[in-house]
């Protein structure tokens, strides 16, 4: 059963696997003809209580693309929120004012709770370090793309899949899908436990590695991930690490043919800009999709699309 | 000597319930959570008592009051080895071990510094899941954090 409107998409694991493949579907119908002018009668809040470049400029262009209007604020420094206001009256007030509430917040667990008081449907764009559903939609919208399907794929994750978020709802997401994981990480970095027993759950495997040039031979997809410094107790550790999974194009000779890098951006050093114009280089084309798929999901929950 | 008057206690509660087999540490935690500081019915309690099963154990028995099980389980996540005695017109109507409930709210503190709990007025919802070791955990309806039992702190 399949049922996206008036929902609100607070994490990942909210959707069934046929929910997230419906979502894929009408992005790609909006990858087909991107200008369908199907929300000239809404209103679309977006509330961004902290800074974000990509996604809130991708939520917008959404919008902007469907023939929306958008109302809300960049960050919580313009907003009530600087007076005081609790989260509760903000999502309520919003409410008032608009069909759907596009909400990013600091707090982990924001956007359950104010989907839970939010009389119109909330998209997580972001919930402090927990949830980034869209992120992980428009990874999985970027596998099928590059891939034919998302079934049996052998996803190589790399770098920091301790905190990375979007490696954890990617992980989720994949598990419905049988795929199997070459998780890729220096040793105080690894995939938390809570992670990889989603995967035994799935009846799936997956394996730990060091070397990124273990996984390159073998990868249908290689999701590289940003090191954070700050995230190192001691900061020797980082500097020990923090080179140790830049892709250079040369390390690419051995792939698959079928490979393509993602990134949920921004990189730093990670990936060298030699790589770029490897048509296995694939994260700017994924930033894309992004728009595709917030646009089907806003049509989706609006009813404006089945 | 000291079983022997636990004993008489117990029967002598006309009507009403009594909470045997608590951690004799937790015996003022099952109070609090039960929120008998403010009811009005008699309440008598011992904490220390010797227990051929915990060693220590605490007892509580309230007069003319019972639980609904949703209530009186959300005592399981300190004493989850309690008993639970009814009582009608000095007989024992009821006895049974509490059970762990799967939902526990505004009981428990999430532990996250930065789960929206702590730091707006939301009252906190977990759900009881278990690790592949068995042990039970609490997630976060929120954050999705989880939390083992020693990290548990109280409303």
């Amino acid at each position: 059963m399949i049922h996206l409107k008036n929902r609100s998409l607070v994490s990942i694991t909210d959707y069934s696997k046929e929910e997230i493949l419906r979502v894929l579907d009408i992005a790609e119908d909006f990858e087909r003809d991107q200008r369908q002018k199907i929300l000239t009668n809404h209103v679309i809040a977006s509330l961004f209580f902290e800074p974000s470049t990509r996604t809130r400029l991708s939520f917008e262009s959404a919008v902007q693309y469907l023939g929306g209007s958008i109302i809300g604020f960049a960050n919580a420094d313009t907003s009530s929120v600087r007076k005081g206001e609790s989260l509760k009256d903000t999502i309520l007030t919003v409410s008032n004012y608009s069909d759907l509430i596009v909400m990013r917040n600091p707090l982990d667990g924001s956007a359950r709770f104010a989907s839970e008081v939010s009389p119109v449907p909330i998209i997580n764009a972001g919930d402090g370090a927990n949830q980034h559903p869209t992120q992980c939609l428009l990874d999985l919208y970027s596998i099928r793309k590059t891939q034919g399907s998302l079934e049996n794929l052998q996803i190589a994750l790399v770098g920091d899949l301790k905190y990375g978020r979007t490696v954890h709802s990617l992980v989720q997401a994949l598990s419905l899908f049988n795929a199997t994981f070459h998780l890729v990480s220096p040793v105080s970095l690894k995939l938390p436990s809570g992670v990889k027993k989603w995967i035994k759950d799935a009846g799936l495997d997956y394996y730990q590695y060091t070397e990124l040039s273990d996984v390159i031979p073998f990868a249908d997809i290689i999701y590289m991930t940003r090191i954070q410094g700050e995230r190192f107790p001691d900061p020797l550790e980082y500097e020990k690490v923090k080179n140790s999974y830049v892709l250079e194009n040369s390390m690419l000779s051995s792939s698959k043919e079928n490979v393509r890098i993602l990134h949920p951006l921004p990189r730093v050093n990670e990936i060298s800009e030699n790589v770029d114009d490897n048509p296995k280089a694939y994260y700017f084309q994924q930033a894309k999709n992004g728009v595709y798929v917030r646009q089907a999901l806003i049509a989706a929950i609006l009813g404006l699309k089945e | 000597m000291n079983k022997k008057r636990t004993e008489l206690k117990v029967s002598a509660l006309r009507n009403g319930t009594v909470i045997d087999h608590i951690p004799s540490e937790n015996t003022f935690r099952v109070f609090q959570i039960l929120n008998l500081e403010h009811i009005p019915d008699q309440v008598y309690f011992g904490t220390n008592l010797e227990s051929k099963k915990l060693g220590k154990k605490g007892i509580i028995k309230i007069s003319g009051k019972f639980f609904a099980p949703e209530e009186i389980n959300k005592i399981a996540l300190v004493a989850p080895k309690a008993t639970l005695i009814e009582i009608r017109e000095y007989e024992v109507q009821k006895k049974e071990q509490i059970a762990l409930p799967s939902h526990v709210e505004n009981i428990v503190k999430c532990m996250n510094p930065k789960c929206v709990t702590n730091n707006q007025a939301v009252p906190t919802k977990f759900n009881l899941i278990y690790d592949h070791h068995g042990r039970m955990k609490l997630a976060c309806q929120y954050c999705e954090k989880t939390m083992a039992q020693e990290d548990i702190w109280f409303v």
